[in-house]
């Protein structure tokens, strides 16, 4: 049988996952790979449990615990009953109905976009679901990941399958290299900046262009895992050889001549030359600076050495949006964001909680003192990345610099557990929602970042561009 | 409960990109059930530090009691949390009405049988402050026409087409249907290597 041409990623995981059409023209898909964790899942189980239902593919979910978990003290029973509550639910659930579960201390728990990419788990031309938005990080791989409601979990867990209707697809080309001091974090803000919150509404994003292709995996969930910041459902980047060698080896991941031939089926998932995409787009990669955001959502972003909008200059609903979001934030319009104080820095979550992101910083640490106005915090994202970071000492770079190094966890991403900013505090956050309130204070304030403009915000106690900072140039790289 | 005409009062919370934090911030995440979660929705909006009322629009006398929720643009955006949905069905609202919705919300939403209604800029104006004038108006949303009615005022909305579909024949919990084709189901999973 010949292969079908002009398909793009999405249609080929699509057309192949597709179950069949329901009446109501949505579709039945089978979902390939299902995590759960602690804060939307346990309802599910409940549900069956009030439908009498088991789960289908027990062996295709897996679970870990990540929102509630303290990252300073995770001994048993944690301080906080609800929280342990909620991972003994999680943990009986999970045992009733034979689910792998990387629970704390078992060397693999951790955030779960973090764990499942890390085991191997996460491969090319899967279909992945989580009771969580950031599922789109998964996508860095060629996947269609997305995230659910706890509903659709019990619909997964009970048939393995979701009622889906299809999405368009977005094509993102980001195009030449990036300077230096840019990161993929900056490159995803930007495209958020361009598109807007809820530009993605409908639509899978497909990134591509020379600037994607030569990021590392890393880099490329970075990318994904902030999809759902733009509106998109999923977004995701075509499997190529940096795939493939990242997934070689991993736990999960077939070896030998099953590799080999796992290659060539995830290859043949990558969008066809001469695939049709219902939208497309190029950024140039070398007009990308470092972004941060001014407001309250990832779109209100500009670049380190933009001024903060005025409404006076905005049209429309803009105008409310933007002085909304300055009268939260307590900034005023027409100034610089940099040299905005800051109470707090937060490295960590499932956008750059990754090994990667700790050894970027931990090279630019050395010499340099977190400002004794600044609490700094630097949380891996799951217990391998915290291993790995010590055998290399990194945690001794982070510490001797005044950052704590914690426990593995979602930690000040949200406010589920004792990770909280206080009052009116700032946080320079390498996390993903600056959302009002997203950081446990209801009027705590947020400004997203890269793990290096964080960094160098803590040094010098306001929002700071890297490239002074830790004085990088395009002769030093 | 039949959605072809659903009918109450409106309650307008005015904003774009309402996300689903504000709606339920995390700290009321923390439940292993979704039962007790009405009184808690969008509570850093209407309640402060020490638990004072803010005086919000969901907290007023004259819209207490309201089942139809009007607010704007991309309302839902960001968590996946069906905490949003079950806790805006708890307070007691039976549909929302927005300039445009999140997708995971949107699907949320549905599956538990919330009608996400899509209305314009200028008829959601108008219908707002025909709302805020008379709390009492009567709003009447008729699913199968697409049209909402107040004050003798029709205003037609949009919907997608699956979810009309789905709340309209009762079928928007899509699980019994699902589970039918556990056959064709496992075909999928044998011919994918999955199983
Ligand atoms: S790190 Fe943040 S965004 Fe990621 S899964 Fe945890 S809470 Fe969600």
């Amino acid at each position: 049988m010949g292969r079908a041409l002009g398909r793009n990623l999405f249609q080929k995981v699509w057309d192949d996952h597709v179950v069949r059409r329901l009446d109501n023209g949505q579709y039945q898909v089978f979902i390939g790979l299902h995590l759960i964790h602690e804060v939307t899942s346990p309802q599910a189980f409940g549900m069956l449990r009030d439908k009498g239902l088991g789960v289908a593919y027990p062996s295709r979910t897996f679970a870990t615990v990540d929102h509630i978990i303290p990252t300073d003290n995770q001994s048993r029973p944690l301080e906080d009953p609800m929280a342990e509550k909620m991972i003994q639910v999680l943990g009986q659930s999970t045992a009733e109905h034979g689910i792998e579960f990387f629970e704390p201390e078992s060397g693999s728990q951790g955030i779960v976009h973090v764990v499942g990419p890390e085991k191997g788990l996460t491969q090319p031309g899967m279909t992945i679901c989580c009771g969580d938005s950031h599922t789109a990080t998964h996508g860095a791989f060629g996947c269609i990941a997305m995230g659910i409601g706890t509903s659709q979990v019990r619909d997964v867990l009970a048939s393995q399958t979701l009622a889906m209707d299809p999405l368009k697809v977005r094509r993102i080309n980001v195009e030449g290299d990036l300077t230096v001091g840019v990161t993929a974090k900056d490159v995803i803000l930007h495209i958020i900046r361009l598109l807007g919150v809820n530009g993605g509404v409908g639509y899978a994003y497909e990134y591509g262009g020379s600037a994607i292709h030569s990021m590392t995996m890393e880099e490329r969930m970075t990318v994904c895992n902030m999809s759902i910041e733009g509106g998109a459902r999923c977004g995701y980047i075509n499997p190529d050889e940096t795939t493939f060698s990242f997934l070689r080896g991993l736990e999960r991941v077939p070896s030998g001549n099953s590799f080999d031939e796992a290659c060539e089926r995830w290859r043949s998932y990558a969008s066809d030359a001469d695939a049709k995409f219902d939208d497309e787009l190029v950024i140039y990669a070398g007009d990308i600076q470092p972004t941060v955001t001014w407001g309250v959502t990832p779109a209100q972003a500009i670049f380190i050495e933009e001024k903060i909008p005025s409404p006076e200059k905005a049209e429309g609903l803009d105008k409310n949006l933007i002085s909304d979001a300055l009268s939260y934030m307590k900034l005023k319009p027409d100034e610089p964001i940099k040299g905005t104080k800051i109470d707090v820095a937060f490295i960590g979550s499932c956008t750059n909680g990754r090994i990667s992101d700790f050894r970027e910083v931990a090279a630019l640490l050395p010499g340099k003192k977190v400002a004794g106005s600044v609490r700094a915090i630097a949380v891996p994202g799951s217990e391998q990345v915290d291993k790995i970071a010590k055998e290399e000492g990194l945690d001794k770079v982070f510490e001797e610099a005044g950052f704590e190094w914690r426990k593995p966890g979602c930690s000040m991403c949200l406010a589920m557990n004792p990770d909280k900013l206080v009052g009116e505090e700032v946080c320079a956050s390498s996390s993903n929602r600056n959302f009002m309130g997203r950081q446990g204070s209801p009027t705590g304030r947020t400004i997203l970042m890269s793990p290096i403009m964080v960094a160098a915000s803590a040094i010098s106690g306001s929002v700071s561009d890297a490239r002074e900072i830790f004085g990088l140039s395009e002769e030093v790289v | 409960m039949s959605f072809e005409k659903i009918a109450g009062r409106g309650v307008y919370v005015k904003g774009n990109d309402i996300d689903t934090d504000r709606i339920i911030p995390a700290r009321f995440l923390k439940c292993v059930t979704f039962d007790e979660l009405g009184p808690s929705l969008f509570y850093d909006e209407r309640f402060d530090a020490e638990g004072k009322s803010k005086d919000h629009p969901l907290d007023k006398e004259e819209n207490s009691g309201a089942e139809i929720l009007i607010s704007d643009d991309n309302f839902g955006c960001g968590s996946s949390r069906e905490h949003a949905p079950q806790a805006i069905q708890k307070f007691g609202f039976r549909a929302v009405i927005a300039g445009s919705f999140a997708e995971i919300f949107h699907g949320n939403c549905t599956t538990l049988g919330i009608p996400c209604l899509v209305m314009s800029q200028d008829d959601r104006r108008d219908l707002a402050s025909e709302v805020e004038r008379d709390p009492e108006a009567e709003i009447v949303i008729d699913l199968e026409e697409k049209k909402i009615i107040c004050s003798n005022k029709i205003y037609s909305v949009e919907m997608k087409e699956s979810a009309r579909e789905s709340l309209l024949t009762e079928t928007f919990d899509p699980l019994d249907n699902l589970l039918k084709a556990k056959d064709q189901i496992q075909a999928t999973a044998i011919k994918l290597g999955y199983s």
